[in-house]
């Protein structure tokens, strides 16, 4: 998967259920947003590697919504373990019972038919 | 050590239009007739405009809307896009322009007919495709805030009351602004309960959704002190951002205001100490909060503290968003525009009521996007200079 863009690479394999993100070759920082340069040292190799999936909410809110519209639902930025930050949502629990430090756990869900990162309480999910 | 160019442009001409609500008249229209007051304000025509700075959220390409609509052909012409900082930052485009003469007369200008015409804010970036957020449904602009919001009072132990009173401020000084859109009394309890939009921000933590427009002329300061009224000064200005994506802002509760604060009070050879009228873009109450702090006026982590024992009130000791701001005065999409006329106006003693005796040093700053651009306009009447 090299004869297209990072951006691309990324979405080919979360849509085959293989979710990877880049690791920079030349100072081995974890990259996401997909960049064709590593902000960090400005290397342009990168492995694409499996997150260990394990995270922790960086901040939340609920984000209020009719009940006849779906009701309320959370967005939340996560800090993977490797050092990256991601937008996403915690799910298996009430939207307002996500707090800022909660260990959480990456999880691919199906979507409006993508494939997408969400995550679960730590212990709740799987992997 | 100041800047070369401090004092060198001059603010001489300012007008809003259409404010509060606008039904039957377009986005183009309402910029006009700011324009038009802009520039009988300082006692000029359209026909001495010839340096265009345009910013829009219903036109893509706002110079040659503007341009075309108001029948000008500009020798100079811009049209910086950064969201609602936008007019702010664009004071420095024009004062650079105006020093090496490819304008001689300079116009900012900014209309938006948001509320007549959706009901809610108008913004074409929520066109733009961002794969990586737009799974989540991020309810922008207040779901961003909301989660700076959260981390601050997670990492400083700021309170919703100490929020809900940069609201109940703001209504305190639309109380005296006959322009302002909501000048009923309003309490801490009120903001608290109101309705929750994006927690911890209830309806009353948020901006208004208004029409109305704004304008600004200047020129070089020598050609200022001929005009209608008594010139004021651009001192400094600069501008910082940070991302796109709010989930790539760096740090939620810091933002690029470090940047456009420092610069801009270094520019200006002045400190905050110095200032005697702020005037911050409040889009939400944690701005306010947020950027007195990125802007020096209070430590990192103090802004919570630092507003909530009434020091935003009127007398209460910062005189800060004397027109009722965003959240009580108006908010047609960008406000950064009408932070520049109401330091402007105060620092002209135009402003009756809630004039701020003896104002001399006046300090205009815009927010764009999710905290992701900052721009920081430091202004002076004669005397600062």
């Amino acid at each position: 998967m090299t004869a297209q863009g990072p951006d691309a690479t990324y979405f080919a394999h979360l849509a085959k259920g293989d979710w990877r993100i880049q690791k920079c070759r030349g100072c081995g920082e974890h990259v996401f947003q997909p960049r064709v340069m590593c902000p960090s040292c400005g290397a342009e190799a990168f492995d694409w590697v499996a997150p260990s999936g394990k995270a922790e909410v960086h901040s939340t809110t609920v984000v209020r919504r009719r009940a006849e519209q779906g009701g309320d639902y959370n967005v939340a930025l996560i800090d993977l373990a490797e050092g990256v930050r991601i937008m996403s949502r915690v799910e298996g629990v009430d939207p307002s019972d996500v707090t800022i430090g909660m260990a959480v756990t990456a999880r691919l869900a199906e979507q409006d038919g993508e494939t997408i990162v969400v995550f679960d309480p730590a212990g709740k999910g799987t992997q | 050590m100041s800047w070369y160019m401090r004092g060198k442009a001059a603010v001489v001409g300012v007008a809003t239009a259409h404010l509060g609500e606008a039904p039957g008249w377009s986005h183009l229209e309402i910029a006009a007739d700011a324009a038009r007051g802009a520039l009988a304000d300082a006692g000029l025509t359209l026909a001495d405009v010839d340096g265009l700075f345009a910013v829009s959220m219903h036109s893509v390409f706002p110079a040659l809307s503007y341009a075309e609509y108001l029948g000008i052909q500009p020798r100079f012409s811009e049209a910086t896009i950064v969201g609602g900082s936008s007019a702010v930052i664009q004071m420095l485009q024009a004062a650079l322009a105006l020093e090496h003469g490819l304008c001689d007369v300079a116009l900012i200008v900014y209309g938006s007919n948001q509320r007549s015409a959706s009901g809610k804010l108008h913004s074409p970036s929520g066109a733009e495709n961002l794969p990586y957020e737009k799974p989540y449904k991020l309810r922008a602009p207040i779901a961003g805030y909301a989660m700076s919001a959260a981390r601050h009072m997670h990492d400083y132990g700021t309170t919703r009351e100490q929020l809900a009173e940069v609201a109940v401020a703001a209504r305190m000084w639309a109380a005296m602004n006959p322009d302002a859109f909501m000048r009923d009394p309003l309490s801490v309890d009120n903001v608290l309960g109101s309705r929750m939009v994006c927690d911890p921000l209830t309806v009353r933590d948020c901006c208004l959704v208004t029409d109305g427009g704004g304008a600004v002329v200047m020129t070089r300061a020598d050609r200022a002190k001929d005009l209608k009224k008594d010139p004021v000064y651009l001192l400094g200005c600069a501008g910082g951002h940070t991302h796109r994506q709010y989930s790539m802002m760096p740090t939620l509760t810091t933002t690029a205001a470090v940047q456009s604060g420092r610069e801009a009070f270094t520019m200006a050879g002045l400190t905050p100490a110095d200032v005697d009228v702020v005037q911050v873009y409040d889009a939400f109450t944690i701005n306010a909060v947020m950027l007195l702090e990125d802007l020096g006026f209070c430590p990192k982590g103090e802004g919570g503290r630092y507003v909530g024992d009434g020091k935003l009130r009127p007398g209460g000791g910062l005189a800060f968003n004397t027109y009722g701001g965003g959240l009580s005065c108006t908010h047609p999409g960008m406000l950064g525009i009408f932070t520049t006329i109401e330091a402007v106006r105060q620092l002209r003693g135009e402003c009756g009521e809630r004039q701020v005796d003896g104002a001399t040093v006046g300090l205009a700053h815009g927010n764009g996007g999710m905290f992701a651009h900052e721009s920081t306009a430091l202004l002076g009447t004669a005397a600062a200079i």
